[in-house]
């Protein structure tokens, strides 16, 4: 990976995420009457959060796999049932993932 | 900006019909009034709110700074990041897409695509804060999850407006300032996989999504996209199954529209 292509992911998406945010803020509201944009709206982010979560928890280098990720995101999910604060659930997911490993998991 | 008033879609018959429907935000915002009896909520209380998800979460960028140094990008490179995206989210996306050996362009269509969602915000921020369009250019920097959910949560223009800027401002700086501690931090610790912090990025992804399965529809929409991510992982370029997954939401609602047709 070239610090050359690096920056040219960060360029782009410096500039995608930045459209995106104006355009939100810029199209017209009559936009917003259409019932299919509000119903796309609320679960596109739905599915990429669900999609990242699950690859970002259970993949290495493009494949499949299980390990002490695992452990930490269920307890990131405990966490979040029994309502703890968003920095709480992430340090529980971090702490929990960290000990498994160390344990040989 | 001058309001816009618009014409209801077909209009009422009689005198006695029922007013037009409200848009979302403003439906939000009806309930959340009767939610909380008739005061209307102190500005303080709404700074507190602000300041409690501000900090919150703003203190995650330390687990940014750290995830992409671990992902191999320099200290420059995380700190530009976190000061031009400010998108959590993508920004995560963008490092792991990268770690994973996707080419500059899938990463950064990978976050784009799940910058996507702050479009949609800022279309219902829009209506709600009313912002003047000279100021448009500067908020839309801050037009992200957290802000977003603070806004929509108050019960009044004035009280989303504060939410939003609150959230904003502490946001922005903490995140910007954790993620240099975090970047500065992982260069220190050497292998952050040791200490867990590779769970971080999916922890935070949870932690985000879990508020938003509310109904079936929410959790089909999850599950297929889950589905669909880890089963394309395997066989199509990194970055590339996420887009895919993406799909979830137009498949989930178009079987939906089906099944209403059907009934």
């Amino acid at each position: 990976m070239s610090a050359t292509a690096v920056w040219i992911a960060i360029g782009l998406t410096t500039l995608g995420c930045y459209l995106l945010k104006l355009g939100g803020l810029l199209v017209p509201a009559e936009t917003l009457e259409r019932p299919l944009v509000q119903r796309l709206a609320a679960l596109l982010p739905v599915a990429l959060l669900a999609a990242l979560t699950a690859q970002q928890t259970f993949s290495a280098d493009g494949a499949l796999v299980v390990d002490a990720r695992g452990a930490g995101l269920a307890a990131a999910a405990l966490a979040l049932v029994l309502r703890a604060p968003f920095l709480v659930v992430v340090g529980v997911a971090v702490a929990v993932t960290a000990v498994v490993r160390a344990l040989g998991g | 900006m001058a309001e816009q008033s618009i014409p209801p879609a077909a209009p009422p018959t009689g005198a006695t019909a029922p007013p037009t429907e409200p848009v979302a935000c403003a439906d939000e915002a009806s309930r959340a009034r009767t939610d909380h009896a008739d005061a209307p909520k102190p500005d303080r209380a709404v700074v507190r709110d602000s300041l409690g998800v501000g900090v919150a979460v703003g203190l995650s960028g330390f687990a940014f700074g750290v995830t992409s140094v671990g992902a191999g990008l320099d200290l420059l490179q995380t700190c530009a990041l976190s000061l031009l995206v400010f998108t959590g989210a993508s920004q995560f996306a963008l490092v792991g897409a990268l770690a994973a050996g996707g080419n500059p362009f899938t990463a950064a269509a990978g976050a784009f695509f799940l910058g996507t969602r702050n479009a949609f915000y800022g279309l219902r921020l829009s209506q709600l804060l009313a912002l003047p369009r000279a100021v448009r250019p500067f908020g839309a920097h801050w037009v992200i999850d957290e802000t977003t959910a603070v806004a929509l949560a108050q019960p009044t223009r004035r009280a989303a407006r504060i939410g939003f800027t609150v959230t904003g401002l502490t946001l922005y700086v903490l995140w910007n300032l954790t993620t240099l501690v975090g970047a500065l931090g992982a260069e220190a610790i050497g292998d952050t996989d040791a200490w867990g912090l590779d769970a971080a990025g999916p922890a935070v992804f949870l932690a985000l999504l879990a508020p938003m399965l509310r109904s079936t529809t929410e959790r089909a929409v999850a599950g297929l996209a889950v589905v669909l991510g880890l089963g394309f992982l395997p066989v199509l370029p990194a970055g590339v199954p996420v887009l895919v997954a993406a799909l979830a939401a137009p498949a989930v609602l178009w079987l939906r529209g089906r099944k209403e047709v059907r009934r």
